[in-house]
């Protein structure tokens, strides 16, 4: 493992990666910032410009990015009340009211270094846990991986559904038919291509991400009229206050920190889960955990309510690299966005990943680190000069997120086709989030589509076409009773709603 | 059964469903391969029954948390005219250029949004577009296809 951690730091370390790192959190911090516009769009983004780069680099630039825009999307929270991101809804609860209070730069603070910490821990976990898991993983069989990606799927979409599992379900199967189109990779027979050459090769991964997310979500912006940059035009740069963390509060971050961070990393490796649940859960065991004056000071400006959700989201991200590096299977839809940036590059995430390409392993683990404490002594001081930067009308905006989606098209296929079909799919994909049909299970089920599919024909053809492939084993029938437990609580929960 | 447009999507999801079933069964596999236990149109064909199951649940489940959307606040007009742009974008940029079409693309747009600071829109066009080109095609090596530039000698 020393040797690895070597490999990874000479890597990451290069000039080359820390300036990718820097560029990615910086970037990831202004996207997400803007509330609506959160870690998929600035990694869907990034993609384009990754495949300028070896793999290494690619994925330390998205890592960057990814948690660059947490990071964003707490300062939002903060600062303006406005979450950038799902997983930062719950740092607004006592961020905002600090901030009010004249504390703002305090809060940042404690933010960043909760942050920080919860960082740093789950990048220790992941260290230990991931080579581990690479090895037990080894012993998993085509059965086991199929059932685990139906539990993958079914977990996105019950968690990321706010109470529409049938919506999320249907979108699940889009994405699925989606990823069908094109030659079938064993017999090369075309599939649902009608005949037209350019999807013969299938719909690219890049042009579905771009249009599900970088498009769609611009062309909301203006169909609802919202702009995610007017609440930045507040933010002034003299209320801010200072950003030094008294040591009475340090005293309580001490204490919330580990704590956080373990239930941050655990959720975060449960596929499906991530950063929201992570952060709320955090939060509401640190409520039932300090004595009873500082529970009466949640929601009105509690250290300890700011520093356990912060703590939380960014361990929850690094656990979220768990399933996604050691099965080749992404537990979250930012993860599913690498690992199919990853899948472009020839990579073929998994348990022999760690032996195939320790370099590319162990740089992405020792880059999340790295990028850690460039978002620290870099966004920090700069947090108030972002949030200007943020003032950016969305009449600039708007046009820019479509340029860079086309042009990301472009590049990589030189064909008009691919962009009409680009539009095609963001207008449809506008219209469902109108509707609330949620987008990360679509992506998640695009990428898993094909690995689905080829490990379902392994099993069947084990097994002579019988399903018994699906209990014969003890791990697969555990997976697959998991799976139905979330099944039967989200159904139940709808009959109980209706 | 109360309609609403969620449960139109999912009428939609399902008629969309029942066509992709029927063009999964037509697949044409190998003589071979036909009686396999798994074959090219094997996994589409559960697709296909998997996105009735769903969406035929979701249209006859009620569906009391219904979402409602007040059509006469969206912004239909400025939509349409940006996808627009955009499909007469992805129409021009191989006859006539990565940077004429993309500079003309960003300055349409920003125009058709409201935005009416001429210089500001310059700047955030054409050479905006000139030093993205010059990040792409000169420092990232990604190549950019442009007859115009190619045309005028600026592009080899």
């Amino acid at each position: 493992m020393i040797e690895g951690i070597l490999i990874g730091l000479s890597t990451a370390l290069t000039l080359q990666n820390i300036f990718m790192v820097m560029i990615g959190c910086f970037f990831g911090t202004i996207i997400g910032m803007l509330p609506g516009l959160g870690p998929m769009t600035a990694i869907a983004l990034m993609i384009p410009i990754t495949y300028g780069f070896d793999p290494a680099t690619g994925l330390i630039l998205m890592a960057g990015v990814y948690y660059g825009a947490v990071f964003g999307g707490s300062t939002s929270s903060i600062l303006l009340n406005a979450p950038g991101v799902p997983g930062t809804v719950a740092t607004s609860f006592d961020g905002y009211p600090m901030a009010q209070q004249g504390k703002a730069g305090k809060a940042l603070a404690i933010a960043a270094w909760s942050s920080f910490a919860g960082g740093t821990f789950s990048a220790i976990y992941l260290l230990f846990l991931a080579p581990s898991l690479s090895k037990v993983s080894l012993s998993f069989r085509s059965p086991d991986y199929f059932a685990l990606m139906i539990l993958g799927l079914t977990a996105i979409a019950a968690f990321s559904s706010k109470g529409q599992f049938l919506k999320a379900m249907m979108m699940v199967v889009l994405g699925l038919m989606l990823a069908s189109v094109g030659q079938d990779s064993l017999s090369d027979i075309t599939r649902f291509t009608f005949d037209n050459m350019n999807l013969t090769d299938g719909i690219s991964f890049v042009l579905v991400v771009m249009a599900t997310f970088a498009m769609s979500e611009a062309l909301t912006i203006i169909l609802k009229r919202n702009d995610p940059t007017a609440a930045a035009k507040q933010v002034s740069l003299t209320e801010l206050g200072s950003i030094k963390i008294e040591k009475e509060d340090r005293k309580k971050m001490y204490k919330t920190i580990p704590r956080s961070s373990v239930i941050g990393f655990l959720i975060g490796v449960l596929p499906g889960a991530g950063a929201t649940i992570a952060s709320f859960l955090a939060y509401g065991m640190e409520r039932n955990l300090v004595n009873d004056d500082e529970k009466q000071k949640f929601g009105k400006g509690s250290v300890n309510g700011l520093s356990a959700p912060e703590t939380a989201n960014n361990a929850a991200c690094s656990g979220s690299f768990v399933p996604m590096l050691t099965l080749g299977i992404p537990g979250s839809g930012t993860t599913a966005v690498m690992l199919g940036a990853l899948l472009g590059f020839g990579v073929q995430p998994g348990p022999r990943l760690y032996m195939t390409n320790p370099e590319i392993f162990w740089s992405i683990i020792m880059s999340m680190y790295i990028g850690m404490v460039i978002l620290l002594i870099l966004n920090l001081p700069l947090i108030p000069y972002i949030a200007r930067i943020l003032a950016v009308p969305k009449n600039y905006l708007i046009p820019l997120i479509l340029f860079f989606s086309i042009t990301g098209i472009y590049v990589m296929s030189f064909n008009n086709f691919d962009i009409y079909l680009m539009i095609g799919i963001a207008v449809v994909a506008t219209f469902l989030r109108l509707y609330d049909f949620p987008m990360p299970p679509l992506i998640l089920a695009f990428v898993l589509g094909g690995l689905m599919e080829e490990n379902l024909r392994r099993s069947l053809l084990l097994s002579n076409g019988s399903w018994e492939f699906l209990w014969d084993r003890t791990l697969t029938l555990c997976i697959l009773l998991t799976t139905a437990f979330i099944v039967i609580w989200h159904m139940y929960k709808t009959f109980k709603k209706n | 059964m109360n309609i609403n447009t969620t449960k139109i999507i999912s009428l939609l999801f399902f008629i969309f469903s029942v066509f992709y079933l029927y063009t999964a069964y037509q697949i044409q596999v190998f003589a071979f391969d036909e009686n396999a236990p798994f074959n090219a149109k094997t996994f589409p064909i559960y697709l296909g029954y998997a996105g009735l199951f769903f969406s035929g649940l979701k249209l006859i489940l009620p569906d009391p948390g219904t979402i409602k959307v007040e059509h006469k606040n969206l912004e239909y007009k400025k939509t349409a005219i940006l996808i627009i742009i955009a499909i007469i974008y992805g129409a021009t940029i191989l006859k006539i250029g990565y940077f004429l079409t993309t500079s003309f693309f960003l300055f349409g747009s920003y125009y058709f949004l409201g935005e009416r600071r001429w210089i500001l829109m310059f700047l955030l066009s054409f050479p905006f577009v000139a030093a993205f080109m010059y990040l792409l095609h000169g420092v990232l090596e990604i190549y950019l296809r442009d007859p115009f530039l190619k045309l005028i000698g600026v592009m080899g």
